[in-house]
């Protein structure tokens, strides 16, 4: 267990930038996830923190002492492949064994380390068994046997369960969710699947091109997103963005002037922006109400999704191509071809200046 | 029978005769060594599919030349010798080649294929200078290096496509588990690479054992040659004689053991030769 610090981390291949000032504090035990979209840097950061990458400017720590220039073995770190990469010669227990082995220690504790290990992962029936004769989820349990079985201080994973179908990576996703609960070590975890990165997280750090966006709890990431990015990346639907025009400001926020939703009074504080400013209007699809209505402010539906649970209303937005979507618990009284007009709730918009960032609550109501 | 019915039946006889007419082809030279070197030197002369008459007499012969048992053990020793040599250099090669990246990588691989398209008699003086220099002149050693020379830029090449095939992530997880790059050599591709190491070391094997031109120059008494050239030199009673039973007999000794290792081993030296040409 160790806890883990970047500080200006930076990665330069040839001429990409691909990291790019990364700071990023990971307390002892903490499950961390790195998300965000293919390319944005998140396995080149795990694989730096591995040490597979070399670091070409800043400083990583692991515990209290500096790694840049140590090799992996002497890192403490175990890392899960996403391929598994398990050596296909070799038995789950020669599989589980050959870093132990590796690191000269004798072979009775060689056997309780992976007996042990075997047994958290209830791989005690397969150990003779090749990685062929496994199943996807056995496969996936041996990689983080063998990852495990040196007792590292860190534990990386690098997309997991991208290699498994639908049921399987919600089961394995369990698995880990209690394997960090149990081990309580410091687990670094790589995906781009949002859902996984909300369910399995302590702290999720968002990543674009190479930059932190925002890190957060789940929560805070989901109710606060830092920036336009972070409001569209978390959370399923994606939020609805529609354009908007900075009109006024009010006592406990401002008022802006949206198309087909007209004025509205929000709690964000636009102090620093001048009447008339172009601005972006985050919904979150349960956060939207629907009133049928006719004339021009009127939306047009689109298509409906039914669910079960559920029910997706897909709107025809004012501007731009991508529709806007309504989330409400089945039954819908929704129609296709029906108009509506659209009511956000003031309390959970979020509005974006032009540079994406979001506008800060007032003061009163990050009190409340 | 419809035309179609018979369209088909003829396209198939036509093909089985076409595959009889190529085996004939191939194997019928050979065949025809096997039962000449059965038959008695007086029998030799008469053409016949299936000797009259059997005798072991051009084996007792050839066996019984102490030059010639020498010769064979020189083979073994220079064949093998080279496989070993050329499997081990070929394999840290490969890994360099195929794994590392270094500036020149392309250049060195490119120049590799290019000497492998060089022609023997092309370099034969030189190399001979070269092995006179080394004073490997008329000693095993001398065929080792000029043949470990010819079979590495293959080898190398045919590892190296091979070493490429292997997941990245393999040798990372090795890394993880704290492998220096002897032991992921070693531990975790070595058992992987066995079938394109089979294909490469058979073929190594075979062009050790047949070579005949380094052979023949770079040799000069009985005691230090290898079977083919043993075998061009086999001489009859007489200088106007050629001992056609003792040549087959030595040339079918020399060849079973071969035709052996390539049945056992055909299967992998083609999913080894195949390797990295389809991916899949």
């Amino acid at each position: 267990m160790a806890s883990v610090t970047l500080d200006k981390v930076n990665k330069v291949f040839g001429s990409t930038h691909i990291i790019k000032d990364v700071d990023l504090n990971i307390g002892n035990g903490e499950f961390v996830v790195f998300v965000g979209p293919s390319g944005c840097g998140k396995s080149t950061l795990l694989r730096l923190i591995a040490g597979l990458e070399s670091i070409s400017d800043g400083e990583l720590s692991i515990g209290d002492s500096v790694v840049n220039e140590l090799p992996p073995r002497e890192r403490g770190v175990g890392m899960v492949f996403q391929s598994y990469a398990l050596y296909p010669h070799m038995t789950v227990y020669e599989n589980m064994a050959f870093g132990l082995k590796l690191a000269k220690m004798v072979k009775e504790t060689v056997d309780d380390r992976v007996m042990a290990t075997a047994r958290i992962l209830q791989l005690e029936d397969l150990l003779h068994r090749k990685p062929k004769e496994l199943s996807g989820g056995q496969r996936q349990r041996v990689a983080m046997g063998r990852a495990m079985a040196r007792e590292p201080r860190i534990l990386l994973f690098d997309e997991p369960l991208s290699n498994l179908d639908a049921s399987l990576r919600v089961q394995m996703r369990n698995e880990i969710a209690r394997l960090h609960q149990r081990l309580e070590s410091t687990m670094i975890y790589v995906t781009h699947d949002q859902v996984e990165a909300m369910t399995l997280a302590d702290k999720i750090v968002v990543l674009n091109a190479g930059r932190v966006e925002q890190v957060g709890t789940p929560h805070e990431l989901y109710q606060r997103p830092a920036t336009k990015f972070v409001a569209g990346f978390i959370g399923s639907p994606t939020m609805n963005f529609m354009p908007a025009r900075l009109a006024g400001h009010a006592d406990l926020g401002c008022r802006v002037e949206v198309e087909g939703i007209g004025e509205l009074t929000l709690p964000q504080d636009a102090d620093r922006h001048a009447n008339g400013e172009p601005l972006t209007l985050g919904v979150r699809p349960e956060h939207l109400r629907l009133v049928e209505a006719n004339g021009d402010n009127a939306f047009e539906i689109v298509n409906v999704e039914y669910l079960g649970n559920e029910v997706y209303v897909y709107l025809e937005p004012k501007a731009g191509e991508t529709l806007l979507i309504h989330r409400s618990e089945a039954p819908s009284p929704w129609r296709v071809g029906q108009r509506v007009a659209l009511t956000p709730d003031p309390e959970h918009v979020h509005l974006f200046d032009p540079q994406d960032r979001a506008l800060p609550a007032t003061r009163t109501r990050a009190a409340a | 029978m419809t035309s179609r019915q018979f369209n088909k039946l003829a396209t198939r006889i036509g093909f089985w005769l076409l595959v009889a007419f190529v085996a004939i082809i191939a194997v019928f030279p050979f065949y025809y060594a096997v039962i000449t070197s059965f038959k008695p030197s007086s029998d030799l002369f008469r053409v016949e599919l299936w000797p009259s008459s059997w005798s072991l007499a051009n084996y007792v012969q050839v066996f019984s030349q102490k030059s010639f048992l020498q010769a064979i053990f020189n083979s073994i020793l220079v064949a093998t010798s080279v496989v070993f040599i050329a499997l081990l250099l070929g394999i840290t090669a490969s890994y360099a080649l195929g794994r590392v990246r270094f500036r020149g990588r392309t250049t060195v691989l490119l120049v590799i294929l290019g000497v492998s398209m060089f022609p023997q008699v092309a370099v034969l003086s030189g190399l001979f200078e070269v092995i006179r220099a080394l004073n490997l002149y008329n000693n095993p050693g001398g065929l080792i290096l000029s043949y470990t020379i010819f079979t590495l830029p293959f080898t190398v090449w045919v590892l190296t496509t091979f070493m490429r095939q292997l997941p990245m992530e393999l040798e990372e997880a090795a890394i993880m588990d704290g492998a220096t790059p002897w032991v992921t050599i070693t531990k975790v591709f070595l058992p992987l690479m066995w079938p394109a190491m089979a294909t490469t070391g058979l073929l190594a094997f075979i062009a050790a054992w047949n070579e005949f031109l380094f052979a023949l120059t770079f040799t000069l008494t009985d005691s230090q040659r290898t079977v083919p050239v043993a075998i061009a030199l086999l001489s009859g009673g007489s200088a106007y004689e050629l001992p056609w039973g003792p040549i087959m007999a030595a040339s079918v000794i020399v060849t079973v053991p071969l035709v052996i290792l390539v049945i056992i081993f055909q299967r992998r030296i083609v999913s080894g030769l195949t390797a990295g040409a389809v991916k899949g």
